[in-house]
């Protein structure tokens, strides 16, 4: 439908139209035109300063920033023409010739827009026979590393301390070419969300001290992924390396967490690679448990299990599907449900809308109450003397250890074997969700995907897998072989999740039937 | 570059003491700073003026002054120390008692500035430029335009404008000094 | 006048006329000598009629734009509801120029007096004076003038009785050319630092606190009282060159001459007569060189072009450069140009705010590069680099100090070529003039 309103433009000869007000740049997006830049980033107000994003508009008389300049009806523009080029390259001699050029010693190499664009567009050679520049690196506080050298002064750092976490911590000091980012002394970037600035720096000049000389860019696999430290369900990239989870980054989504990770949330992905795990199916030979296969597991629990009710204490960290699984469970035993949550102070980002460090910290409390488990912080009060526990990957607290004396048998699924739980009957390994595709629900509704980024150790299996089988031994039917399949299955069995399928849900996710996220959420 | 500033290597160097700190916006001079404050609609217009004073009360602008300042104006210290280290006029570690600015830009380079500016260094004793000289009387320190091109060469010394300065004046000129 | 020099014959002294007379500074020197007639006479007018009279006349921003006063005044919009904001730019770092220190520290109540009139006529009921820091005498002098000016009910909330408010303050810049930009004015002003803004959005839409703002130039503020007593047709007549050039300009004249001071002509006076007559020619037993008439950021003049300029905004850019700020520098025949110019080149570096990358890093280097010449450690293939460099910074960045530090530089190679290569094939300074600390 053609809005009236609507700005027609040509650029780099593909005709778009977009709103008034809107930035050659971002029109050039919507057209499929990337103009480079460094200082502009979506999420901040933008200086124009860094002069990559000049374009060639006809008939004015000088290059154009891109990045602040409104269209302008029949605007022909050229990001690619002999003059924008020649410009651009001026840019980035200017940008190197105080650089170190120590790429082979940088983290950032091979996901560094400074080397992208040189390689596209720079000067083959340096033009300095002066000395150059030097600078110690510093240690910002947090997470992050200022390596003083490298910086191009874009000052996305600086915008984003300033006006999206609302701390302003960093400022630029002094004037010219002596112009660095500062801190003031005793008062480092420790904001919980500090660490997105190395995310944002286009260069190796603020680096993760995390991630110092772990691995190389290139080296990684990506895998789109959920962060699943607290409810708010920040959309991630689990980062891997020879199958160990080495870093987290944001994937944007304007729903959820717009360019974002907290330190919290993305520092916290070593418990995904340890070693200590269950690798094997358990079950009991006396006064020890014994390496089985799963079918014998699988027998020997449901033969337990026959004619008791079984009282699940389900991890909220699990997915929808595994959490589903369980509730069948506990329904075809005519058993209950519980779970304990851990919890933490609130840590909003104020200049993103509806977007914190959520209090509990787990990613999928909202699917545990859904599918029945009750959240408390005893949840072994609700167990019935007799019952048969199934631990679901959930913690144990020294509270918990004496009520398990109550229970008739004690089966665990899970990741790790608590040392309390010793006394289990039958031991089934989980994968972690790191080691399995599957949906989380967040803290507003919003059904989210999340992929498999390694595997899983020795015969673990999923959670939903294992009790899919399980519920087959106690005369339910066959389970379901993969995570889609049992979505599907989930989505035909609950109202909540009517129509929904992993399609439906894609990259980005998809809000629950009477979920709503509050107004400002970009939608 | 940046010859000019004096400590611009020691810009990473924290310069604290180690007494306890007095805050400068008291008394009189807190009013002053209300006073100030009736000027602007907004609290951080009131930044340069409120550094004018702290340098006025203790002859320069520690980490804790900028402290005290960005508490007053409800803005971060790091934000008032950007603002801090963009201005040249603000010194940012304690100089002599008498700093002397001597402009060095062209026009008053063609005639004579350069001249003036070692007449001055060796008869302080500072030797060298951004020093503070022995018996802590003076630092000199080059200046860019001091807008005074037709009296060349023209310096300051803290806060007074000297003009017409030249090789053969200025012992004349530094005698007079208290 | 050429203060301070008795004033030349063939000088109009009417800006510069009481420079030297102390009394003047004071409010009722002031109105002895005419003073605060023209700001009665305006309050009585309506906002738009006293703009019309400033169009007129053809009086343009003497700060080194020369962009038409009246035609900037016009642009702010009145009854829209928002405070307005007249800024007083009284930074004035332009090196060669000296002639807003002056006016302000011999007749600071005319420039209150032109600040409350161009406040009245654009609706801002308050102007700042952004005076740099290392004006201690304008600093004082204007202090006192304002506090005067207040307690005589001049200024104030109720302007000479009329009930219409008028605030002025005076605010101490701390040490940054760049202040002088306009945009950098506001920023600093509002106690950030002196970093120049994209425009749009313009000053009169979005300026200072984000509301309609103005800044004009000390000069140019203090033309307007004359021109409102006297009438358009009088300042116009002074106009012998370009009718786009009109009124009296005060020229700041430095460097190598024999009486260096301000001097006040009428817009196209015979710059040759200027600078042999008027300033008394070059010093004893030396030859002039070169001239860079508008303050550094203008392109150099060789002699020949300087001698058939008609002084004005059209006539200098006839011959090779711009008006300017009015800041004559004159070299002599002593004088190395390749070691002034990587001086100049060195001062943009030294205030350049770092925003932009050609300017950050391209004043720095190219300093490098000139200062390397000069040394006698340069190439030819410098000479080419600077050049490439120059026009990287120039048109590129948000301000235009990477520009002019670009002109010197371009202008330069372009017209004293042969004491730049006789750097690089002798290896020396051929003047024997010292190297750069």
């Amino acid at each position: 439908m053609a809005d009236a309103q609507q700005i027609s433009l040509t650029i780099e000869g593909r005709q778009v139209s977009v709103a008034p007000g809107t930035t050659i740049l971002e029109a050039a997006k919507q057209a499929g035109v990337l103009v480079p830049h460094y200082c502009y980033h979506p999420g901040l107000p933008s200086p124009s300063s860094c002069r990559m994003c000049l374009v060639e508009v006809e008939k004015a008389p000088k290059l154009q920033p891109a990045c602040v300049t409104a269209v302008g009806e029949g605007q022909v523009v050229h990001v690619f023409s002999e003059k924008a080029l020649e410009q651009r390259k001026g840019v980035l001699e200017f940008l190197l010739i105080n650089h170190p050029l120590d790429c082979p010693i940088c983290d950032k190499s091979g996901e560094c827009e400074l080397q992208d664009y040189v390689y596209r567009e720079g000067p083959a050679r340096g033009r300095l026979h002066d000395p150059k520049r030097f600078n110690p690196a510093e240690d910002f506080g947090g997470d992050v590393l200022y390596v003083t050298n490298r910086c191009i002064m874009c000052t996305r750092c600086v915008r984003f301390m300033d006006s999206v976490a609302e701390d302003t911590v960093l400022n630029v000091s002094e004037r010219g070419d002596r112009a660095v980012i500062g801190v003031f002394e005793g008062k480092g970037l420790t904001h919980e969300w500090a660490g997105n600035v190395i995310d944002i720096c286009p260069v190796g000049a603020l680096l993760s001290k995390d991630f110092l000389n772990k691995a190389r860019s290139w080296e990684l696999d990506r895998t789109p992924s959920i962060c699943p430290n607290c409810s708010q369900g920040c959309n991630a990239i689990f980062e891997t390396r020879d199958n160990q989870v080495v870093r987290m980054r944001p994937r944007s989504n304007t729903e959820v967490n717009q360019y974002y990770l907290c330190d919290s949330g993305r520092l916290d992905y070593r418990w995904m690679n340890r070693t200590d795990r269950i690798e094997a199916p358990l079950v009991r030979r006396g006064d020890r448990l014994a390496a089985a296969d799963w079918d014998e597991a699988l027998r020997a629990a449901a033969l337990h299990l026959n004619g008791k009710r079984a009282f699940v204490l389900a991890s909220p960290m699990l997915s929808n599907e595994s959490l589903w699984m369980l509730s069948r469970l506990v329904e075809k035993t005519g058993g209950k449900g519980a779970f304990r949550v851990r919890r933490g102070p609130e840590a909003p980002l104020p200049g993103a809308p509806d977007l914190a460090l959520r209090a509990e910290r787990a990613a999928n409390v909202r699917g545990a109450e859904l599918f029945g488990f009750t959240k408390t912080d005893a949840p072994l009060a609700g167990m019935a003397d007799g019952d048969v526990l199934v631990i679901a990957d959930h913690d144990l607290a020294e509270a918990d250890v004496a009520e398990l004396a109550r229970a008739s048998a004690v089966i665990v699924i899970g990741t790790v074997l608590p040392e309390a739980a010793r006394q289990a009957i039958v031991v089934f390994p989980s994968t972690n969700m790191a080691e399995e595709e599957g949906t989380f629900t967040n803290i507003r509704g919003r059904v989210q995907r999340y992929q498999q980024a390694r595997s899983g150790p020795g015969m673990s299996q999923p959670v939903w897998w294992a009790v899919g089988d399980l519920l087959t031994f106690l005369g339910e039917g066959a389970g379901h072989y993969s995570a889609s399949e049992t979505f599907d299955a989930l989505a035909a069995a609950r109202p909540e999740f009517t129509g929904m399928s992993y399609e439906t849900i894609g990259l980005k996710g998809q809000l629950m039937a009477g979920s709503s996220e509050p107004a400002g959420t970009a939608g | 570059m940046g010859g000019t500033r004096p400590g611009s290597d020691a810009s990473h160097a924290v310069h604290t003491s180690d007494a306890h700190y007095e805050p400068v916006f008291a008394g009189e001079v807190e009013r002053e700073l209300e006073e100030l404050l009736t000027h602007y609609p907004t609290k951080m217009a009131a930044l340069l003026p409120a550094l004018w004073i702290v340098q006025r009360e203790r002859g320069w602008v520690s980490e804790e002054a900028m402290a005290e300042v960005a508490e007053r104006l409800v803005l971060t210290p790091a934000y008032v120390k950007g603002v801090v280290t963009f201005y040249t006029m603000y010194h940012q570690h304690p100089v002599g008692k008498y700093f002397i600015q001597v402009c060095t830009t062209s026009p008053c380079g063609v005639c004579g500035a350069e001249d003036t500016l070692r007449a001055l260094l060796e008869h302080t004793g500072c030797g060298e430029l951004g020093a503070t000289s022995a018996d802590g009387r003076f630092t000199v320190v080059e200046a860019e335009c001091l807008g005074a091109c037709g009296f060349a060469t023209p310096i300051m010394i803290n806060e007074e404008f000297v003009e017409s300065v030249n090789k053969d004046n200025v012992t004349d000129i530094l005698s007079r000094l208290p | 006048m050429g203060y301070p020099h008795k004033p030349h014959p063939r000088e109009t002294p009417i800006l510069s006329r009481h420079f030297g007379d102390a009394e003047a500074r004071t409010l009722d020197g002031w109105k002895k000598r005419g003073g605060y007639r023209a700001l009665e006479k305006a309050l009585g007018m309506t906002p738009e009629e006293i703009i019309n009279e400033i169009k007129e006349s053809g009086l343009r921003g003497r700060g080194g734009a020369g962009f038409p006063t009246g035609m900037k005044w016009s642009f702010m919009k009145h009854g829209d509801g928002k405070p307005h904001y007249l800024c007083v730019n009284a930074d004035e770092s332009e090196p060669g120029t000296f002639k807003d220190r002056e006016i302000m520290r011999w007749t600071p109540h005319a420039l209150v007096e032109g600040a409350a009139i161009g406040a009245y006529a654009i609706g801002a009921e308050t102007a700042y004076i952004y005076i740099r820091g290392e004006f201690t005498e304008p600093l004082r002098m204007m202090g006192a003038a304002v506090k005067e000016a207040y307690a005589a009910g001049v200024i104030g909330r109720n302007a000479m009785g009329t009930g219409k408010r008028v605030d002025v303050y005076v605010h101490k810049g701390a040490g940054a050319y760049i202040c002088g930009e306009e945009t950098a004015l506001m920023n600093s002003l509002e106690g950030k630092r002196g970093n120049p803004r994209p425009k749009p959005p313009f000053p009169a839409v979005a300026g200072l606190f984000a509301m309609p703002t103005t800044i004009n130039n000390v000069e140019t503020l203090t033309a307007v009282p004359h021109i409102l007593n006297e009438g358009p047709a009088w300042y116009k007549a002074m106009s012998h060159s370009s009718p786009k050039s009109t009124g009296s300009k005060l020229f700041s004249v430095c460097g190598n001459i024999a009486r260096p001071g301000n001097y006040e002509v009428e817009m196209g006076f015979p710059f040759k007569d200027f600078l042999y007559d008027v300033c008394g020619g070059p010093p004893p037993g030396r030859r002039f060189k070169a001239v860079i008439p508008g303050g550094s950021s203008v392109p150099i003049q060789t002699m020949e072009e300087a001698e058939a300029t008609l002084m004005d905004y059209e006539g200098f850019i006839a011959q090779g450069s711009m008006l300017g700020s009015g800041g004559v520098i004159v070299f002599d025949d002593s004088q190395c140009m390749v070691k002034q110019i990587a001086r100049l080149a060195r001062f943009y570096a030294h205030e350049s705010c770092a925003q932009c990358t050609q300017c950050r890093e391209g004043t720095a280097w190219t300093t490098r590069i000139l200062e390397r010449i000069e040394r006698g450690q340069g190439t030819m293939e410098d000479l080419d680099t600077l050049l490439s460099l120059s026009k990287q910074m120039t048109g590129t960045t948000i301000c235009v100090l990477s520009d002019s530090c670009a002109t010197p530089i371009v202008s330069g190679i372009s017209k004293f070529r042969d004491e730049f290569e006789a750097h690089i094939t002798g290896k020396r300074c051929p003047m024997g003039a010292t190297a750069a600390a």
